[in-house]
């Protein structure tokens, strides 16, 4: 298999995570479409690293598991936050910047 | 030279007192005493100078604004008789109007008199300055500072409307023709180089003045045309009497408004090139001369007849200026300032004794107010043109100057003039000092203040005619006709006005009737008056009308426009800001796609 397929999957993975952000009516399934995203850049790394021959691109796909870690858990920490007030996490009704 | 500084600066000196002495200002009599010591100084430098004959103009100069080539402008004092003679005669009416005035005005408030005397002063400094002018440039800021002058004195009294109207009126006509004046001045030094009147006359006398000055000289004529109240822009003498009768007396009769002419016998030389020019002025003025002496016949306000009656000798003095007879003009001017202002003054005193300018609420003065009739009535000869007084030579050397000028039209006007002048000045004789009905009151003559200028004024008068009926002056060639001609005319007029006014046999409406068209005209001031306010109101008040309305509809409504299509364009960009996050990445992962194929089409 050569380096378009990887290529072409995480492609396919980044547009239905960027699907998911913009569809998605629920904060959690957004929060999901963004984690599905950042993988498919890792799967890019870690496919262009290999195939060059280049550890760089490894560590860089490390450093964007740790920090989609945290992501997710202050991403989710809001979300449980937003619940608490507005008792909801439907992103149509998260409209209060609306002028 | 000297002596003409001195002159010069005296009443400056009073003035700059005045204005910057606030304490001596508002100390009224005060003020009035350094204004009458400084002007009779001049007096006293001005006769001095007077008795010293002059050979050659006098001329002295400081540079003022320097140029390449030459000072552009200078200051200086230009001393030729003209001058001497006009110094003479501004500094003793200046004079004897500021002593009469003090006992005029006593019953005026301090601070009030003292601003009265401070105007006074300018006056005097600016109209010896004018006199003095040894150029143009010089003479026309002299010129509009006896404008600022007359303003303010004939609204001396601003509380009344009619007054601050007046002040304004005459302020606005003079300027129109100041307009012309100060345009002809740039325009004859862009044809000449020079404002100097030295510089010019030479040219003139050398023949060297470039051709085509005639729209020049005249627009400088429109100069006096304001100035000396020439038709059509002779309205504003007359409400000009609204000032205290003293300053009519000073300003409007003897010697602002003289100016114009003085003016013109000043540059004569330089008018003397443009016939087009002086034929249009000798029209002008005996057409002026002939307007104003019908309205002076219809006329009940005392002072109001003396302004017509001014309106109308000025058009005599401009008449002979255009007939080419600068110094017949002058002679007048000199006589005319003379008994016009004894005139002014003595209808003052009589006011005074009254406490009202109609002529219907006075009778019988004679016998109240003997002195002020007598020399009301020596003023009245010496104006109707009476021998031996001093008005009957200068009108004759004007009238004989217009003859030989042949401008048969302007003789028979102001001939027509003379007659009418008669009529008109022994009407007020008649109906104010003599008459059948009794002023009411107790009408008492003049205090010795006031009482001196009018027998100093009533003795030069009579001197005057005297000294040139013994001497014959360098002015008066006598000729038989025309002195027989004058003598008839003014005895004609006084007969009229004997027969109608104080016989009686022919009634005043009789002779109204019969002359209706004229009556019913020169009543109503012949529609000029109305025919300003016509202009006024349809042509300038309907541009006003006009640009309010561009700047209402036009500059504002584009203006509005473009923020109403601001807001509206806000108001559709606003409903893109949804506040829905969602939305905006939507808007991101386009706009990021659409740079992506954007970039891969324009590699």
């Amino acid at each position: 298999m050569g380096l378009q397929a990887y290529l072409l999957l995480a492609a396919a993975v980044f547009a239905i995570g960027l699907f998911g952000v913009l569809t998605r009516r629920n904060a959690v399934g957004i929060l999901l479409g963004i984690e599905l995203m950042l993988n498919a850049v890792n799967i890019n790394l870690v496919a262009f690293s290999r195939f060059n021959g280049d550890l760089a691109g490894m560590v860089f796909a490390l450093f964007t598991i740790a920090i989609t870690v945290a992501e997710v858990a202050v991403g989710l920490a809001i979300v449980i936050v937003i619940f608490r007030v507005r008792k909801t996490v439907e992103a149509d009704r998260l409209d209060l910047l609306k002028g | 030279m000297t002596l003409a500084l001195t002159a010069l600066a005296l009443p400056f000196l009073a003035f700059v007192l005045q204005a910057l002495v606030p304490p001596l200002r508002r100390s009224g009599r005060g003020a009035a005493a350094v204004s009458i010591v400084c002007v009779g100084g001049s007096l006293a430098a001005a006769a001095r100078l007077w008795l010293a004959p002059l050979g050659a103009p006098l001329v002295r100069r400081w540079e003022w604004i320097p140029a390449d080539g030459g000072p552009l402008v200078t200051v200086g004092i230009y001393l030729d008789p003209t001058a001497q003679a006009m110094l003479v005669l501004v500094t003793l009416v200046a004079f004897l109007v500021q002593l009469y005035s003090l006992s005029y005005l006593r019953e005026e408030p301090a601070p009030a008199l003292g601003r009265y005397y401070t105007y006074q002063s300018l006056f005097a400094f600016s109209m010896l300055g004018l006199v003095l002018a040894p150029n143009f440039v010089e003479m026309f800021i002299f010129w509009e500072l006896v404008g600022l002058c007359s303003y303010l004195l004939i609204g001396f009294w601003y509380e009344r409307p009619a007054a601050a109207r007046a002040a304004v009126k005459a302020f606005w006509t003079t300027r129109l023709g100041d307009v012309g004046f100060v345009i002809g001045i740039v325009l004859l030094w862009r044809a000449t180089g020079t404002f100097d009147f030295e510089a010019l006359f030479g040219l003139a006398e050398a023949g060297r003045l470039p051709a085509g000055l005639a729209l020049t000289m005249f627009l400088i004529y429109l100069g006096a045309v304001g100035k000396s109240a020439q038709f059509p822009l002779h309205v504003w003498l007359p409400d000009a009497m609204e000032g205290p009768t003293p300053v009519s007396a000073l300003i409007h009769a003897a010697t602002m408004v003289a100016a114009g002419v003085f003016m013109v016998t000043r540059a004569f030389p330089l008018f003397a090139v443009v016939p087009e020019v002086l034929t249009i002025m000798a029209w002008v003025g005996a057409f002026t001369a002939l307007l104003a002496a019908t309205m002076a016949c219809v006329e009940n306000d005392i002072k109001r007849v003396l302004a017509y009656s001014t309106v109308s000798q000025l058009g005599y003095m401009m008449a002979a200026a255009g007939a080419a007879a600068p110094s017949a003009a002058f002679f007048h001017l000199l006589t005319h300032g003379v008994f016009k202002a004894l005139l002014f003054l003595a209808a003052g005193a009589a006011i005074h004794a009254v406490g009202s300018s109609d002529i219907r609420q006075m009778g019988r003065l004679f016998g109240a107010l003997p002195q002020t009739g007598i020399v009301f009535l020596i003023g009245t000869l010496a104006l109707s043109g009476v021998w031996p007084f001093a008005g009957f030579f200068s009108k004759e050397a004007v009238l004989s100057a217009v003859w030989d000028g042949h401008l048969v039209g302007p003789f028979l006007m102001l001939a027509l003039t003379a007659l009418l002048t008669a009529a008109y000045m022994f009407r007020v004789v008649f109906v104010a000092f003599f008459g059948a009905d009794r002023a009411g009151g107790h009408p008492h003559d003049a205090p010795p203040l006031m009482a001196i200028p009018l027998w100093v004024l009533g003795f030069l008068t009579v001197a005057i005619g005297v000294r040139v009926a013994v001497a014959g002056g360098e002015t008066h060639h006598p000729r038989g006709w025309l002195t027989a001609l004058s003598l008839g005319l003014a005895g004609a007029g006084i007969a009229v006005a004997f027969v109608t006014y104080q016989w009686r046999v022919i009634s005043p409406a009789a002779l109204a009737r019969a002359l209706r068209p004229f009556d019913w005209m020169a009543r109503r001031r012949y529609g000029i008056d109305g025919a300003y306010a016509g202009i006024y109101r349809g042509i300038i008040l309907g541009f006003a009308w006009l640009i309010g309305w561009i700047d209402r509809y036009v500059v504002d409504g584009l203006l509005n426009a473009l923020s109403a299509g601001t807001l509206s364009a806000g108001d559709l960009l606003r409903r893109i800001q949804n506040g829905r996050a969602q939305d905006y990445v939507y808007g991101v992962a386009c706009g990021l796609l659409a740079l992506l194929v954007a970039s891969q089409i324009w590699r």
